[in-house]
């Protein structure tokens, strides 16, 4: 991936592909992205630019995810269940704390299914698991007590 | 009769007038600027409909649409956005300078005007209008092409001369002498260079010192600060314009980002108020006299642009067809013509100064996407047939054709 400044407009960013084929993205400063594919016989000009909203973007973004998150898992709502993911501040009060420690499950009947910590996840964390800044921890449970969840894991 | 009632009634008819005409535009897909002009032609002096009671407001609008303009196109670019570019495009700048402004000056030179508005019309023929190109280049989907920074390198590069070459012309057009004339310049230059070493080194520090979260203060803050500098720098004999661009440079980050978003309305009203006002002080009947010489300068002057691209496309690796595009794409003048030459109509010289340049922007504004859009397969058509032999693809074919072919199946639904 390389990229080229647009003064004035945003930056552009270069992928060319295995099969030599040339991507490219335009980041407009007003959030707004350019998907570009180039001509065969002109590789100078776009065969296609498609503008995408912010919200367009991310769609793409989610269906470009090589580890794409099985859907069943936040398609649990029509049973009431919702999965969120809730990252925890570097200033956070529960740093190096204990999982154990949060009462999590007693006060908002959720469970933490995981914790993704850098680039490896923790599955079914204990209640000994030391929690650190920057970790993201994959809550299950209903709409209220995720929010219930959240609220005590935003304690500074 | 100079009552508050004739004044609103005058400038909002003009403004609601404004506002249709810039529909009529966006329907026609255009930039609304010859429309705002002919609106000023229409009105005014010599006119169907001679403006009274507003005719100060408008002025002082006009003035501060000239600002508005200026520092927004500050804010689109940051300090080092500027410097990197100077250092390795200045080459491309320099011919830039040297192929667009002197049919200009040599014009003006022509009729007999003299050096001053030789030094004027050299500006008005050398300045690509940022703001139609950039249109341009998103609505034919070429944000991505590879001869795209190329062209926006010019664009920086002539925006950045804006700040040195504004001065000049202040200067001259206010007749001072060659000793007075070289303080200013240095003044200029001095003043250009501070800021942005300021902006380098400290804009963090300014940014800071501006943003705010509420955009009513980060309004009233930036607004006040500009017009501010723009004043200070008007009794340096500087050029208010070019203190409001140096305001728009030394801001970068959040502070640029909300300032930006909350004064494109502003500038879009100010800047129209502008346009008119132009045209207010343009009569009519001046034009007809003036349009074989505006016309003259607008095919030499779009012959050079092209040329400008060509050659700053081919220096950076482009091929044949991305050097046309890149040509093509930089001839619109707009915005800064006119602003130039409302120096020169405000300071009275040449009395056909106006009118000559009125016609050549009107002409190349709406002539400038044509020639962005057809200038590489006519030129690629024409190349081919000096060779010779057949053209490989008669004109662009359409664009999906280009694509990989699809598999034309029914999507799998999931």
């Amino acid at each position: 991936m390389s990229s080229t400044p647009l003064p004035g407009i945003g930056v552009r960013y270069d992928l060319t592909t295995r099969e030599d084929r040339r991507l490219s993205v335009v980041a407009q400063r007003d959030g707004t992205r350019v998907l570009n594919a180039y001509r065969r016989d002109d590789p100078d000009e776009c065969a296609l630019s498609v503008k995408l909203t912010a919200p367009e973007a991310e769609a793409l973004i989610d269906a470009l995810m090589p580890a794409h998150h099985s859907p069943s898992l936040l398609s649990t709502t029509d049973l009431g269940l919702v999965a969120e993911r809730v990252e925890l501040s570097s200033t956070s009060y529960w740093c190096g704390r204990h999982l154990g420690d949060t009462r999590m499950r007693t006060e908002t009947g959720v469970s933490i299914v995981a914790v993704l910590r850098r680039a490896d996840a923790i599955p079914s964390p204990g209640p000994d698991f030391r929690l650190a800044g920057g970790d993201t921890l994959i809550v299950i449970g209903t709409r209220e007590g995720v929010d219930a969840a959240a609220a005590i894991l935003g304690r500074e | 009769m100079h009552s508050s009632a004739v004044f609103l009634i005058e400038f909002g008819a003009i403004i609601l007038g404004l506002g249709l005409l810039g529909r009529l535009a966006g329907r026609l897909k255009f930039s609304p600027i010859p429309l705002y002009l002919l609106a000023g032609l229409a009105f005014g002096t010599g006119g169907l409909l001679p403006l009274g009671a507003s005719e100060e407001f408008v002025a002082i609008g006009a003035e501060i649409g000239v600002i508005l303009l200026l520092l927004m196109l500050g804010l689109e670019y940051t300090a080092t956005d500027l410097v990197s570019n100077l250092k390795t495009q200045y080459r491309a700048g320099l011919v830039d300078a040297a192929l667009n402004a002197l049919p200009g000056a040599a014009m003006a030179l022509l009729l007999g005007w003299g050096p001053v508005a030789a030094v004027v019309l050299a500006g008005v023929t050398w300045i690509s209008s940022s703001g139609v190109i950039a249109k341009v280049l998103g609505d034919l989907g070429r944000l991505g092409n590879r001869e795209t920074p190329v062209v926006l390198s010019i664009l920086v590069l002539e925006d950045l001369s804006m700040a040195v070459y504004l001065p000049i012309v202040t200067a001259l057009l206010a007749g001072v002498g060659l000793a007075a004339g070289s303080a200013t310049l240095a003044i200029a230059l001095g003043v250009a260079g501070l800021v942005l070493f300021l902006a380098l080194r400290y804009g963090r520090l300014i940014s800071r010192f501006v943003s705010s979260d509420d955009p009513e203060k980060l309004l009233l803050v930036v607004l006040g600060l500009t017009l501010l500098v723009a004043g200070i720098a008007q009794q340096l004999q500087v050029s208010a314009a070019v203190g409001a661009f140096l305001v728009g440079i030394a801001l970068s980050g959040e502070a640029a980002e909300g300032a930006h978003h909350l004064l494109s309305p502003l500038r879009d009203l100010f800047a129209a108020v502008f346009f008119v006002f132009f045209g207010l002080h343009t009569d009519p009947a001046s034009i007809p006299p003036v349009l074989l010489p505006a016309l003259a300068l607008a095919v030499v002057t779009a012959g050079t642009k092209i040329a400008t691209g060509y050659w700053a496309a081919k220096r950076a690796g482009i091929s044949a067809k991305g050097r046309w595009r890149a040509g093509g794409t930089l001839v619109a003048r707009g915005e800064f013509s006119i602003v130039i030459a409302g120096l020169a109509v405000t300071a009275g010289i040449e009395p056909s100064l106006g009118p000559l340049a009125t016609a050549y922007v009107l002409i190349l504004v709406v002539v400038g996407p044509l020639t962005a859009r057809y200038t590489e397969p006519v030129a690629t058509r024409l190349t081919a047939r000096l060779r010779g032999t057949a053209p490989a693809a008669a004109a662009a074919p359409p664009r999906e054709e280009m694509l990989d072919p699809v598999e034309d199946g029914t999507p799998d639904r999931v």
